[in-house]
C-alpha cells in the first residue's frame, strides 16, 4: 500500500477516526523504506520487528478506547539517542556493535505517547558535521537532489521525513544540527531552549550546547512532537523544571503586534543572493500578517564560529575520552594498556580526531587562557547581545544557512568552509534561547531555503506560532520522491 | 600560526591518538588554518570583570542519598569488550 497521508497531524487524525490502523501505516512506511531508502540512505538501522510490535500495541490500545498524543504514529530517531535493545552507533565505527541498554528520555516520552519507532537515522560521526559525510557508514542523500547533502548532523532524520520515510523525527542540535538539515530538506526543525528536553541517553558531544530537537513537515507536526518530548527529568541535572505548554494549542496563527527583529549581521557577505531574497520576502510576508519589523544588531555574530569551535571541541575532547575500549564500544588490543587505547581510538574518523585535537590544544597548559578561556568570556558577549535584543523584540528572523544544500564531496576536505555553513545557526547555541528553521521558498535549482526564527528562553510556542502563521500563506511542495508521488 | 610536526605529535599524545605520518602533516595544516581563523578572538576586549563570573547563575543539583534502581550488572557489562568474574577485564596497568 502506498501512503497517501503526508503530515503527522493528518495521520494522527486518520488513526483517531479509525480510517486506518497503525499496523497498516507502519507497514506502508517500512515498505517505502525498502523501496527507496537504498537511494536516500537515511536509516542506519530499521527496527522493523520492534516497529510492527509497537504498532500492534497501539492498535490494541486504541481498540480499548485509549488515546495518547502520538498513538500509532511512525517516527524516526537520530542514531545518537539510545533505543533499548537496538544499536546506537553515533555514526561511528567505535560504537558499531553497541546495543543501547536503555532508552533516552526523549525516546521514552515518544514511546509513552504511543509513537512507533521505525529506526535509527544517519548522523555525522558523534554529530560532528554538517552533511552526514563524516558518518563512518555512508552519506545520506538529499531527497530534493540526490547528488546533494541533506545537511547535518541530523541529516538522516531530515532526509527520512522529507522523503516520506517517517512522519516526524528527532535530531540533536549542538551548533545547528537540526535547523540546518531542516533548511536543506524543506522541513520545520527546532532547537528548543537548553534544558527543555532531557539529554539523558543522548550520546554526548559538547554538553553545554547539546539539545534534542524535533523535525516535521509543518509547524503543527513539530509542535506535536515537542509537546511530547519536552519536560523535566531529574536524571539530567541541566533539565528545566518548568511546566510544558500545549504547543499545538499555541498555534493560533495570530501574530499581530509581534515585534520581529532582523539583525543585519546575519545577512553576511557571501550569503547566496537567492537565499537572501527569499528570506527578506518571508519577513515582508510576516509583516503583512501584522507583525512589526525592527532592524536590530547582534554585533558579535561573526565571533560565534571561533567561539563555538573552541568550546565544542574542548568539551568533545573530554566527552570522547571514555572511548578507550574499557567499558563499552570497540577494543583493539595492543601491547599494553596505552597501546590498546590508542589503537582503539584510531577507529575515530578524521573529523572527530581533528576536533579532539583542537580541544586538547585549546585546553593545554600555556594555551588555555588564549583559546578556551577567551572563548568562554567571548561567549558571554554573544549571550549579552541576545539578551539586549530580546528587550526590544519578541522574535528574531534571519536566514538559517548562507546557502542551499551543497554537493556531496564539495567541501569534505576543507573543514573551515564546511564550518562557515553553521555561521548563522550557532550563535543561538552559545546563547540561551530557542530557534527553528521553516521553509521559505526555493532557489532556481529547486532546492529549499530556510527561514530561521529565534526566540528567547522558553519561547518555543511563540516561534512555532510565527512559523505556523507564515506557513498558512505559502504553497506546500514536496520532493518528487515524497509521499504519494511514487508510482 | 603554523604547527610543527612536534606540536601535532604532542597534541595527538595528549588526545591519546596515534597518527600516521600523513595524518600528522594533514591535520597539522588543517589545525593551523583553524587556529589562524580563531585568532580573531584576540580582537575582542574581554577585560570586563562581568565576563569572568559565569558560574554565578549555576548551582549544583543534588538529590537525597537514597538508593534507586540502576542498570543491572549484566546490562552494564553487556557492551564490554572483555569481562571476567562479573567485572570489566583490561590489561594490567602495574608491573607485578
Amino acid at each position: 500500500m502506498e501512503p497517501t497521508i503526508s503530515t503527522l497531524i493528518e495521520l494522527r487524525d486518520a488513526l483517531r477516526r479509525g480510517e486506518l490502523t497503525s499496523v497498516a501505516a507502519t507497514q506502508a512506511m517500512l515498505d517505502r523504506i525498502v523501496a527507496i531508502d537504498n537511494t536516500i540512505r537515511s536509516y542506519l538501522t530499521v527496527t522493523d520487528e520492534m516497529a510492527l510490535e509497537m504498532a500492534a500495541t497501539a492498535d490494541r490500545r486504541r481498540a480499548e478506547g485509549e488515546d495518547t498524543p502520538l498513538l500509532g504514529v511512525p517516527v524516526a530517531v537520530k542514531d545518537l539517542l539510545c533505543l533499548a535493545g537496538a544499536p546506537t552507533t553515533a555514526g561511528s565505527k567505535i560504537l558499531e556493535n553497541f546495543i543501547s541498554p536503555y532508552n533516552a528520555h526523549a525516546v521514552d516520552r515518544l514511546i509513552e505517547a504511543g509513537a512507533v519507532i521505525l529506526g535509527k537515522t544517519n548522523t555525522d560521526e558523534f554529530a560532528m558535521g554538517s552533511s552526514t559525510e563524516s558518518s563512518a557508514f555512508f552519506t545520506t542523500r538529499n531527497p530534493w537532489d540526490t547528488e546533494r547533502v541533506p545537511g547535518g548532523s541530523s541529516g538522516g532524520s531530515a532526509a527520512a521525513v522529507a522523503a516520506g520515510l517517517a512522519y516526524g523525527a528527532l535530531g540533536t542540535d549542538t551548533g545547528g544540527s537540526v535547523r540546518q538539515p531542516a533548511s536543506f530538506c524543506g522541513l520545520v526543525g527546532m532547537r528548543p531552549t537548553y534544558g527543555r528536553i532531557s539529554r539523558w541517553g543522548v550520546i554526548a558531544y559538547a554538553s553545554s550546547l547539546d539539545q534534542v530537537g524535533p523535525m516535521g513537515q509543518t509547524a503543527a507536526d513539530t509542535a506535536a512532537l515537542l509537546s511530547v518530548i519536552a519536560g523535566y527529568d531529574p536524571r539530567d541535572s541541566t533539565s528545566l523544571d518548568t511546566p510544558v505548554p500545549d504547543y499545538e494549542a499555541a498555534l493560533t496563527g495570530d501574530i499581530r503586534g509581534l515585534r520581529v527583529g532582523v539583525p543585519h549581521e546575519f545577512f553576511i557577505e557571501g550569503i547566496d543572493t537567492e537565499v537572501e531574497a527569499a528570506v527578506r520576502a518571508a519577513i515582508e510576508q510576516i509583516a503583512r500578517l501584522g507583525a512589526e519589523i525592527i532592524e536590530i544588531s547582534i554585533p558579535h555574530t561573526r565571533y560565534g564560529l571561533p567561539i563555538y569551535y573552541l568550546i565544542a571541541s574542548a568539551e568533545a575532547g573530554a566527552n570522547l575520552a571514555r572511548y578507550d575500549g574499557t567499558r563499552f564500544g570497540e577494543r583493539v588490543t595492543g601491547s599494553d594498556v596505552i597501546d590498546t587505547v590508542e589503537r582503539t581510538r584510531a577507529l575515530f574518523g578524521p573529523e572527530v580526531k581533528r576536533r579532539i585535537m583542537l580541544g586538547s590544544y585549546a585546553l593545554s597548559a600555556g594555551y588555555y587562557d588564549q583559546y578556551y578561556g577567551r572563548a568562554l568570556k567571548a561567549r558571554e558577549l554573544i549571550r549579552e547581545n541576545f539578551r539586549q535584543a530580546f528587550e526590544t523584540v519578541d522574535v528574531i528572523a534571519a536566514p538559517t544557512c548562507p546557502t542551499t544544500a551543497f554537493k556531496i564531496g564539495e567541501r569534505v576536505d576543507d573543514p573551515l568552509t564546511m564550518y562557515l555553513n553553521d555561521m548563522l545557526t550557532l550563535p543561538l547555541n552559545l546563547s540561551t534561547g530557542c530557534g527553528l528553521s521553516t521553509p521559505c521558498g526555493f532557489d532556481s535549482k529547486g532546492l529549499p531555503i530556510g527561514l530561521q526564527l529565534i526566540g528567547g528562553p522558553l519561547q518555543e510556542a511563540t516561534i512555532l506560532n510565527v512559523a505556523h502563521a507564515y506557513e498558512q500563506t505559502q504553497p506546500r511542495r514536496k520532493p518528487e520522491l515524497a509521499l504519494g508521488d511514487i508510482a | 600560526m603554523s604547527l610543527t610536526h612536534t606540536d601535532v605529535e604532542k597534541i595527538a599524545a595528549l588526545s591519546r591518538l596515534s597518527l600516521t605520518k600523513d595524518e600528522l602533516t594533514h591535520f597539522g595544516e588543517q589545525l593551523s588554518a583553524i587556529l589562524d581563523y580563531v585568532a580573531m578572538l584576540s580582537e575582542l576586549d574581554l577585560s570586563d570583570a562581568a565576563l569572568e563570573d559565569q558560574t554565578a547563575e549555576h548551582h549544583n543539583v543534588t538529590r537525597d542519598d537514597i538508593v534507586l534502581p540502576s542498570l543491572s550488572r549484566e546490562d552494564a557489562l553487556f557492551n564490554a569488550a572483555e569481562t571476567r568474574d562479573g567485572q570489566f577485564f583490561i590489561q594490567s596497568i602495574l608491573e607485578e
